[in-house]
């Protein structure tokens, strides 16, 4: 018989009870409530009677509403001046004070964006079943965590029953094997994967990175590509354990202590795919040849190399891809074979739940020291994921790098990866930003938003323009060579 | 939940594939703690000329006259058929809020994103996959006639034209029955809250660290 998956082996280990029809009832270890998915749960919860199952699975923080100027978050929840937000940020604090749930407050230092916050408390831990009413939770996979993105009537399933209903999924390998030129991060290989796979690729799979170019990767990078999975249509994004996942847990508050840490070290060894592991598909990438990525669409799929050009719709494989292609430059404002370097940008957004941990933070930092942010851009801005994240930077004076460059340094939240606070794209402005998704609209009414890496954000908002930051940054070796 | 048995109900076509939830519903109305009112926000920015707010009367906003449920045609469309991946992106649940409290309790496509497609059953809406070729087929028949109508039988597990076609589908037997009975999930689950407990117990013993309130302080 073949060996088993990581996924096969997480889901087996949190099987609870499997129906005839394939429905299955698994365990949740951990879930992460923030203040947009949850309200409608509580209230139902509420509404029946009903108590959570189990509270110190919990863990909350508000992040996708809160404002990221210094100003008014000295406020604390009285900065949030658009009072729809306010409301939701102070709903989420009145229910996890109600039902006896731990939040990490407005102002609280580890306070920040749930999927930076988990991991760096030790609240994801190897080995469990992670859940967060917000689909970027593929996340916490770096960690060999089973985690996914739910929705809100299942949020209250879990906080109910401790429970999810769910389906198996299939195995899918995505093997990097290599090295990554300079200047090519953990960023370019996801979108470079979504690129070759499409955004529908991974639908029904849980995908494992696998390969050297990963293990090469630290945890923040590996946390960047699986945070991405969900781009590529998988629920589920996974990385096998190895000394990198566990000298990061080391100490961490959550994480186990004394013996208990041994115990726990022991087991989580055994959380990779055994050799012989069968998957229903592979898929294999050549870490050499990946270039800095830049997104010309409005689909995670429409992404190319630095020395790219937007495509010609007329050139696309079939109608629906000609449409949407069209569509897609249309909105963009872009023309058929325009050159990459030759998009002009507005603004540039440094942060988000993909690339605002520390490591993106010194990447970005590394490119900008001693220059200045083009006269064209009207606002470059740098949102750490978290107060701790903050804090760090700080302490290695990222903070001033970035600020005598000219970029705004912010306070940790969402901010303008979705714009539900008051950090947006105005119609038709071009923004290179650090986030993971370029939907119409996403960033702002009519916004225009590249997905780039952390350095390439960084080079772009110097030259006002995109450059392939390999081009200006050749004498240095990329973080995770260091 | 609402039940679903059968419905015989006017179809509108939306001809884009790859439609994520930030355009079921933009970012804007999820700050609202309810579960409902999400309807007249559906395809905000397709179907309005200006940018919308929570809360806003939209009765005297502008419409946008080429979005296709603007349209006389397909006034009180309750069948909403697509193209492939419907539903990609963001986990939100306001997406089958709004489709529902709009209205549709059908959606035709030839297949949809993960999270989407388990919090549309849990809402009452039947998503319905079908193969690119009879999705394409539809378009051109539901353009080519006004008023056209479907009749989605899902006891029977199948889709009735106009001309009497019949279109089978898949459903899984257990969304299947929840959607058939209204069945609320939770109850149905803490029915087996024994088999819950006993396997909390055995977690607990072989994982303790995963358990905060029994880890080593
Ligand atoms: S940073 Fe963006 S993608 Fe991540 S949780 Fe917040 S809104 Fe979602």
């Amino acid at each position: 018989m073949a060996g088993q998956t990581l996924y096969d082996k997480l889901w087996s280990q949190h099987l609870v009870k499997e129906r005839d029809d394939g429905t299955a009832l698994i365990y949740i270890d951990r879930q992460l409530l923030h203040e947009v998915t949850s309200p409608q749960a509580f209230e139902g919860l509420r509404l029946a009677g009903r108590k959570p199952w189990r509270l110190d699975a919990n863990l909350a923080t508000p992040d996708h509403n809160v404002p990221t100027t210094v100003i008014e978050r000295a406020e604390g929840n009285a900065g949030i001046k658009d009072p729809v937000s306010l409301i939701q940020v102070q709903t989420l604090d009145d229910n996890c004070e109600a039902f006896g749930i731990e939040e990490f407050r407005i102002n609280d230092a580890r306070q920040g964006i749930v999927h930076v916050v988990g991991p760096e408390q030790g609240a994801t831990l190897p080995g469990m079943t992670v859940v967060c009413g917000d689909s970027h939770t593929a996340t916490h996979g770096a960690f060999a965590a089973l985690a996914h993105g739910i929705g809100t009537s299942e949020v209250e399933h879990v906080l109910a029953t401790q429970c999810l209903l769910a389906q198996k999924m299939k195995n899918m390998q995505v093997r990097v094997e290599g090295k990554l030129g300079t200047g090519v991060t953990a960023k370019d290989i996801v979108l470079a994967v979504i690129g070759r796979i499409g955004t529908a690729g991974g639908t029904g799979y849980a995908i494992e990175f696998a390969g050297s170019a990963i293990r090469d990767l630290s945890m923040e990078g590996r946390m960047t590509v699986c945070n991405m999975a969900i781009e590529a249509g998988a629920r589920v994004g996974l990385i096998g354990v190895d000394d990198t996942t566990i000298e990061y847990l080391r100490e961490r508050p959550f994480a186990p202590t004394a013996e208990q840490w041994d115990a726990a070290v022991a087991d989580w060894r055994h959380l990779v795919s055994d050799d012989d592991a069968a998957f229903d598909k592979v898929v294999e990438l050549d870490a050499a040849t990946i270039e800095p990525q830049v997104s010309w669409g409005t689909s995670p799929e429409m992404v190319t190399g630095i020395s790219g050009e937007v495509p010609d719709p007329a050139a696309a494989p079939d109608e629906t891809v000609q449409r949407s292609y069209t569509r897609a430059l249309e909105y963009m404002g872009l023309a058929p074979k325009q050159k990459i370097t030759d998009i002009r940008l507005d603004k540039v957004f440094i942060g988000s739940c993909t690339n605002s941990r520390i490591e993106d933070l010194r990447e970005a930092a590394r490119v900008a020291k001693g220059k200045k942010v083009a006269d064209s851009i009207k606002l470059a801005m740098v949102v750490p994921g978290s107060g701790l994240v903050k804090r760090q930077a700080e302490a290695e004076g990222l903070d001033k790098i970035f600020t005598e460059a000219g970029f705004e340094w912010r306070e940790p939240g969402c901010s303008m990866c979705l714009a539900m606070n008051a950090d947006k794209l105005g119609t038709g402005e071009h923004c290179a930003s650090t986030s993971n998704r370029n939907f119409e609209g996403r960033q702002g009414y009519g916004g225009r938003t590249h997905l780039v890496s952390p350095a390439m954000a960084a080079a772009a908002a110097i030259a006002g323009h995109f450059v392939d930051v390999r081009s200006i940054d050749d004498s240095q070796p990329s973080v995770q060579e260091a | 939940m609402q039940k679903f048995e059968r419905l015989e109900g006017l179809v509108a076509p939306l001809d884009r594939a790859n439609v994520d939830t930030d355009l079921i519903i933009p970012k804007q109305f999820l700050k609202s703690i309810k579960r409902t009112g999400f309807g007249v926000n559906l395809f905000d920015e397709l179907r309005y000329l200006d940018e919308g707010q929570p809360g806003q009367d939209c009765s005297k906003r502008p419409l946008n006259p080429d979005f296709v449920l603007n349209q006389a045609r397909y006034q009180g469309a309750s069948v909403l058929l697509t193209r492939r991946n419907f539903g990609c992106g963001s986990s939100r649940e306001h997406a089958p809020w709004a489709l529902e409290d709009f209205g549709f309790r059908v959606v035709i496509a030839p297949s949809f994103a993960d999270i989407f497609y388990n919090n549309a059953f849990k809402n009452g809406i039947l998503l319905i996959p079908l193969p690119e070729e009879t999705v394409d087929r539809l378009f051109k028949e539901v353009e080519a006639s006004e008023g056209y109508r479907l009749d989605v039988d899902l006891e029977n597990q199948r889709v009735i034209t106009p001309s009497g076609e019949i279109l089978e589908f898949e459903v899984d037997a257990f969304r299947k029955h929840c959607l058939l009975e209204g069945l609320d999930d939770i109850g149905l689950t803490l029915k087996d809250e024994e088999a819950i407990r006993a396997f909390e117990e055995k977690h607990r013993q072989a994982r303790p660290w995963l358990f905060r309130d029994t880890a080593q302080a």
